[in-house]
């Protein structure tokens, strides 16, 4: 069994507290986590600044080739990990052990991690709109147009509070050491692998030790994250998302109630985007934010309900290894069990049909996990109480709507992906302020173009766009 | 126990046990007998119980001939219902504990709080906490009995008591109501204040605080550039909320630099359980002995509360509260912890570990200051 110890400023430090992260299904360890308490983290942010330094401290396109060479390592190496080493195929299966992701979606994570260090230049170029990286290594400079500009970091690391159960999440935070910006990472209980992996091919491509810190803990350690950064990330719920709604220090994940909406120029034609619509539900066991919670049509929902749920329906648990397993484990104690209890008082509704039902069972309890099989849900009306609901597995409403009521009643979505060929409602759509992502034509949810900001763009959250004046002598020698 | 306890604390802790049976003795038949018992007791005895306290409880485990204590007979009035008759005329005080929200556990006290601070005192050592000198109050007072009995302890010891308020009530609101910048705020307030008695040269050199504010004092004194040890503090003894090895090992190694800390159990009901020296040699672990024979703490399996377990075994923590102002036989506190064995100072069980008890930790709020 592994022991991982806490990270300070890469230091690694043998906490007299440990957790245990257990195997979903038999319960077995495999691996000691080290507690930090909160105060510990707190007392390390005397060394913040120099996180930012020792960055700053390596040439641009030195620091982005290093970043490529730990994208490789991440996806290839063995490396250390704790008291031992870790090959890819093992962070696979301790991923999936710990978390209940079947192992082929552990992989397609390491992949779409990978994808993202690799191509970081590209990525780093377009969310900036081609700022030179020196301008925000140093915080000012002359555009490329000519004008003098000034972008200051607003924090010399960036905090995280991860989840436990999403191992989808951590592209967003890959971008900060290429920003030369530190990192102080709380990972989950369940998944601490994916921040320690790619913290080690960093560490072994050249990235200082001294600009990140790892602090798994309890309950002091989020707040004192929160506290102690002045720029954190926090993976929750509706509710940490309301908390951290407008503080500008805090930037809030949490559910997507990302939707599908068919036009009514295009919906008779719906059958051509049935493979949009199932893929956008079901990808990736349909825990992310990105996933279809909805689907909404003025017309033939309770066809596409019954087509997707044919597709869908059937979907069996399988074991974890099994190359076609779609479904990840619920690995709460009666985290499936509440959640199916909640879904299930809400088919009484008027309107409400349960689609999936004919294809058996959705709850499906096992010795130490639970599973829920695909759901679809027909409602005729948007007003509906489980006509918004998203949950952590493939789960869609299918909601009949008129077209010019849709905007009006779709909610806070982060994704929407628009099927219709009219340009007046797409243009609505795109002036719409509650939806983040937009997709306009037959592109999954789940398709993202990494190009874009995602749920507001990382540059801005981390550099304040401000005025700075000098003496065209002084800039002149910055060359 | 006989195994890992030498003969020289076999022995002391035989006597302990004849002392507590001796005392257990006394205090039930001054609590039970129609001329010194309080009415709750009185009362108790002639409707609930079908046995004769005063004949049939001759030594402490007799106690467990008692039905298990409820809690909420200490919320709600009249609390005079608690007085022993020979105190009827005495001035009395009441200190409350919890009341976030209903009404609080009460406790009625003449002078219980002053003996178990005295007691207390006689465990602090001189060159930590030197006599003479001044102490600071930095926690919970209001409605609680510790801020007169950090008081007192300091008057014992020849000292003066500063005293800072920090209302725990409030920050539990503050807490559930998610207005954690309001609660650093409220926390800043209270450091601010303590920041200020310890830079005004008042002589203070011993502190009561909690593990959450000590560490916040450690912080504030930090951004000034000091240390503890640099405003003059030499002890300090610490309570209130639940300390863990690491979070000991933590503030001894990164702030304390060398200045005494002693982590306390306890609460209105008991008084103040000491704690065995704690340091790396025993990987901080924290191990608390209760004022016997006044207190008693047990360590009892979580399916019945009348079984203790095995040393180093986990089970629930039970407090006997065996004083002449108050009788309370086998609370079950909020609390779970292992069994200790004795030792040459508390020649008694201790326990270790303590921590929420793991089946209403998730309904409590924990550690908030």
């Amino acid at each position: 069994m592994l022991t991982i110890p806490v990270l300070r400023w890469g230091k690694p430090y043998e906490s007299l507290e440990h957790d245990e992260v257990k195997h979903f299904l038999t319960g077995e360890p495999i691996a000691r986590l080290g507690q930090a308490n909160g105060g510990l983290l707190q007392r390390d942010m005397r060394f913040a600044k120099r996180a930012r330094d020792v960055l700053r401290d390596i040439p641009h396109d030195d620091l982005l080739e290093r970043i490529k060479k730990a994208a490789d390592l991440y996806l290839n190496a063995t490396l250390p990990m704790g008291d031992g080493v870790q090959s890819p195929d093992d962070f696979a299966r301790q991923q999936s052990a710990s978390t209940g992701l079947p192992v082929h979606m552990a992989k397609a994570n390491m992949q779409k991690n990978h994808y993202v260090l690799t191509n970081m230049s590209t990525m780093l170029d377009a969310l900036t709109r081609g700022l030179s990286p020196k301008i925000l290594a140093r915080g000012y400079g002359v555009e490329s147009r000519g004008v003098t500009v000034s972008y200051q970091c607003q924090s010399p690391v960036v905090g995280l509070v991860l989840p436990s159960n999403s191992p989808g999440v951590h592209t967003l935070w890959l971008p900060v050491i290429p920003l030369q910006v530190g990192l102080v990472l709380k990972p989950g209980s369940s998944e601490p692998w994916t921040p320690y992996r790619i913290t080690a091919a960093f560490y072994e491509a050249g990235i200082p030790r001294e600009a990140i810190s790892i602090y798994p803990g309890g309950h002091d350690v989020g707040p004192a994250v929160l506290s102690a950064c002045d720029r954190a990330m926090i993976f929750g719920g509706t509710a940490t998302i309301e908390k951290y709604k407008g503080n500008p220090r805090v930037q809030a994940h949490g559910p997507g109630f990302s939707k599908i909406l068919l036009g009514d120029d295009i919906v008779d034609d719906w059958p051509k985007y049935l493979d949009v619509m199932v893929q956008s539900v079901y990808a990736n066991s349909g825990r992310g934010c990105i996933n279809t919670s909805g689907i909404w049509a003025s017309r033939h929902t309770k066809e596409i309900a019954a087509a997707i749920a044919e597709k869908i329906g059937p979907v069996e648990a399988l074991p974890p290894d099994d190359p076609n397993a779609g479904l990840a484990a619920f690995t709460t104690p009666g985290a499936a069990q509440a959640i199916w209890k909640l879904i299930e008082s809400k088919f009484k509704e008027s309107g409400v049909t349960h689609v999936t039902e004919k294809y058996g069972p959705r709850l499906v309890e096992k010795e130490r996990c639970a599973y829920l099989r695909p759901t679809v849900v027909h409602c005729t009306s948007s007003q509906a109480a489980i006509a918004k609901d998203e949950y952590m597995f493939p789960f869609t409403t299918v909601v009949e709507c008129p077209q010019d009521q849709m905007m009006e009643q779709i909610g806070q979505t982060l994704i929407a992906t628009a099927i219709t060929n009219d340009e007046r409602w797409a243009q609505q759509l795109t002036d719409c302020t509650h939806i983040d992502r937009l997709n306009v034509g037959p592109i999954p949810t789940i398709k993202l173009d990494w190009l874009q900001p995602h749920e507001g763009n990382i540059v801005e959250f981390l550099f304040r766009n401000r005025a700075y004046q000098t003496t065209p002598e002084r800039l002149a020698k910055l060359g | 126990m006989s195994q890992a306890v030498s003969p020289e604390v076999q022995a002391k802790a035989k006597a302990a046990k004849d002392r507590l049976d001796a005392h257990t003795y006394e205090i039930v038949q001054w609590h039970f007998h129609p001329s010194t018992g309080c009415p709750f007791w009185l009362d108790y005895a002639k409707t609930q119980i079908k046995f004769d306290p005063l004949k049939e409880v001759k030594t402490y485990d007799d106690l467990k001939k008692f039905p298990e204590f409820q809690d909420e007979w200490l919320r709600g009035g009249p609390v005079r219902r608690w007085v022993p008759q020979p105190l009827a005329d005495k001035p009395l005080y009441v200190f409350e504990t919890g009341g976030t929200t209903g009404v609080p556990k009460s406790r009625v006290s003449h002078d219980d709080w002053r003996t178990d601070y005295s007691n207390f005192s006689e465990t602090l050592p001189d060159d930590k906490f030197p006599r003479g000198a001044n102490w600071l109050m930095l926690g919970p007072s209001g409605p609680r009995r510790l801020r007169l009995a950090v008081e007192h302890l300091a008057q014992v010891r020849g000292g003066i008591c500063f005293c800072v308020d920090l209302d725990p009530r409030w920050v539990i609101k503050l807490i559930k109501k998610g207005w954690m910048e309001h609660l650093e705020e409220y926390k800043k307030h209270c450091i601010d204040q303590a920041l200020t008695i310890l830079g005004a040269n008042h002589n203070v050199q011993c502190m009561f605080t909690t593990p959450k504010l000590l560490e916040s004092l450690c912080q504030a004194l930090e951004k000034q550039g000091k240390t503890l040890k640099d405003v003059g503090i030499k002890g300090i003894f610490s309570g209130g909320t639940e300390f863990t090895p690491q979070w000991t090992r933590f503030v001894t190694e990164e702030y304390l630099d060398g200045v005494y800390m002693t982590p306390t159990y306890g609460n209105t009901l008991m008084g103040l359980a000491c704690s065995k020296p704690v340091g790396p040699a025993d990987g901080y672990k924290i191990a608390y002995y209760a004022p016997q024979p006044r207190a008693v703490t047990e360590v009892v399996e979580f399916n019945d509360y009348n079984t203790v377990v095995g040393y180093g075994q986990t089970g629930r923590v039970k407090l006997t509260t065996l004083t002449k102002e108050l009788f309370v036989p086998g609370f079950m506190e909020r609390d779970e912890g292992e069994r200790e064995m004795p030792f040459d100072k508390y020649p008694w069980d201790g326990v270790s570990g303590v921590r929420p008890f793991h089946q209403l930790a998730e309904a409590t709020t924990v550690g908030v200051y």
